[in-house]
């Protein structure tokens, strides 16, 4: 027998080894995305039948209904309804907020993440640090306010300080526990194989915590949403939060409302960025998957 | 035909073991896994390392490797005492190891890699060894979407694309299905042939050892000892229903439970 026959033989009986893929058609992923999204709209539904029934019910004048929202919703992006200081000006408060979140944030990232590398690999930074960590993580971000408007000024660059204290521990901390849990055959297969030294870290210690790195991401883009708020209570005249403090000042709950629904949406959103990224690096491991 | 054998003198000694032991430090105290091993191994040579779980069989693998350090004695390779591990001893594990973040390509592109070489250099390189296992129809697949079989076919592949000296093996076919282990090892016999690689190959199992190796090292435990020396003369493709080969099997079947008997009568003992 030829060496070539021999050879494509070898690979049709390796094929048949290889576990099958499943490729679904296009027209059942339709139907399941479909009713995945049928099923994530049933609670919000809900949600919104029980708000305007309560404030019906109880007749209250503190908390508008859902209809009042939208036509605040409407008026905050687009303008025309109420022509005041708010009307159609949405996407400056967005985009404030979206600098501060994403500017807290990547540095929160960029620091975290090759801190984390250094912590989760070498023995002597951990013993060093470790112990501080602890001891400066529990302290709430809205405690750091004061000292951070003492350090930072009023405005801005104290938002994005706070934003950046929020998403800053979970970055780390994944990324140390990603760190320590690579498997360690894998340092030894490497290390046969003729890498060492610094250049683990990037062939190997890096990939091996992604997943892990890519949890801490999602968690601390979640706290700098949340810490929004707060960071925008030190005295900025725009932003999402200082919306939504405003709204609070002039009794204006419908504008609370819907800065906070703003909110939700534009953290949902920022979520999902981070899933397609997290889907498309961890391309090698479907159970990391999201 | 008549054989062509060069000359009676055996080649140099690739893998030279003098004088190894190692113990490990228990909460009892110290607690000796191999004494006093003496080895040569030559050049080209098939070695099968084999005992029963415990006899230290996959240590002293492990420090050939570089991976654990022995308490005394020395392991040279090509006269160098071995200090660590290095692309000149691959090792290929039970579990694989692969790098599951690379293509199968990649990862055994890995050593050339890393050992500088150019990208297209690499790429030659990998398609070479990928066709030598089979596998290039795969090479974009990651080792998710492969079979036990075919990722051991990659780690095989992935140490001897980096040009290693010595084929280390620690019960590479141990988790496979029958049929699998049997075809890899018609395949890792094919391969050796080809490349005249030097292997030492860790088993428990009898008839794997007289299968594959030109010399089968029967390891005994408590502590870990080289309990005898087969040599295997058999001639290859080897039949498993011939006379030979059982007669061969019988014998380092009868030596391998002769160590075992010791260990059961010893816990006899304890327990009586």
């Amino acid at each position: 027998m030829s060496m070539q026959a021999k050879m494509s033989e070898q690979v049709r009986a390796v094929a048949g080894e290889a576990t099958a893929s499943p490729e679904l058609h296009g027209g059942q992923t339709l139907a399941r995305k479909a009713s995945a999204l049928a099923l994530a709209l049933v609670v919000p539904l809900c949600l919104l039948l029980f708000w305007e029934f309560m404030v019906r019910w109880t007749g209250t004048r503190l908390i508008p209904p859902p209809a009042d929202v939208a036509v605040m919703m409407w008026d905050f992006i687009f303008g025309g309804v109420y022509d005041d200081a708010f009307s159609g000006s949405f996407h400056i408060h967005l985009w404030m907020s979206l600098q501060r979140v994403y500017g807290g944030f990547l540095c929160a990232a960029v620091i975290a993440i090759p801190l984390g590398l250094l912590i989760g690999r070498l023995p002597v930074l951990r013993a060093m640090l470790d112990p501080t960590i602890s001891l400066l993580r529990p302290i709430p971000v809205t405690a750091w306010l004061p000292l951070s408007m003492i350090f930072f000024g009023l405005g801005p660059r104290s938002a994005v300080f706070l934003v950046f204290l929020g998403a800053f521990y979970p970055i780390l901390l994944n990324t140390i526990f990603g760190v320590k849990s690579v498997d360690p055959r894998l340092f030894e297969a490497a290390s046969m194989l003729g890498c060492k030294g610094s250049q683990l870290f990037r062939s190997v210690v890096l990939p091996a915590a992604t997943p892990s790195i890519f949890n801490g991401l999602r968690l601390g883009l979640g706290f700098a949403w949340i810490l929004i708020v707060v960071g925008e209570m030190t005295g900025v005249p725009e932003g999402l939060g200082a919306v939504i403090m405003d709204g609070r000042t002039l009794s204006r709950t419908d504008l609370v409302i819907t800065g906070m629904i703003v909110i939700g949406v534009a953290g949902y959103l920022s979520d999902r960025v981070i899933v397609m990224a997290n889907n498309y690096l961890l391309r090698w491991s479907p159970q990391h998957h999201v | 035909m008549s054989s062509i054998e060069v000359s009676n003198v055996s080649p140099p000694p690739s893998l030279r073991i003098e004088g190894l032991t190692k113990s490990f430090e228990a909460a009892s105290g110290s607690v000796e896994a191999l004494r006093s091993i003496n080895l040569n191994i030559a050049k080209g040579e098939f070695v099968c390392l084999l005992g029963a779980s415990g006899c230290g069989k996959s240590t002293l693998l492990r420090i050939i490797a570089g991976f654990e350090t022995a308490s005394k004695g020395v392991v040279k390779l090509y006269g160098t005492p071995v200090t660590g591990p290095g692309p000149d001893r691959g090792i290929v594990f039970q579990d694989y190891a692969l790098f599951p973040w690379l293509t199968v390509r990649e990862n055994i592109g890995f050593g050339p890699k890393h050992a500088g070489l150019s990208s297209q250099d690499v790429k030659r390189i990998s398609m070479q060894f990928m066709e030598m296992v089979g596998l290039s129809a795969f090479a974009d697949h990651y080792p998710h979407q492969l079979s036990g079989g075919m990722k051991q076919r990659v780690a095989i592949a992935r140490v001897l694309a980096n040009d290693t000296d010595i084929l280390l093996m620690d019960e590479p076919f141990g988790a496979l299905d029958a049929l699998t282990r049997t075809k890899l090892q018609e395949e890792l016999l094919d391969i050796w042939e080809r490349t005249k690689i030097t292997v030492v190959f860790v088993t428990h199992s009898v008839e794997e050892a007289v299968v594959l190796a030109d010399r089968v090292l029967v390891m005994s435990a408590g502590p870990g000892r080289i309990d005898s020396d087969f040599q295997i003369d058999l001639a290859r493709p080897r039949d498993v229903s011939s006379a030979e080969f059982n007669s061969v099997r019988r014998d380092i079947t009868r030596k391998l439970r002769s160590n075992l008997v010791p260990t059961r009568m010893l816990k006899a003992a304890v327990e009586a």
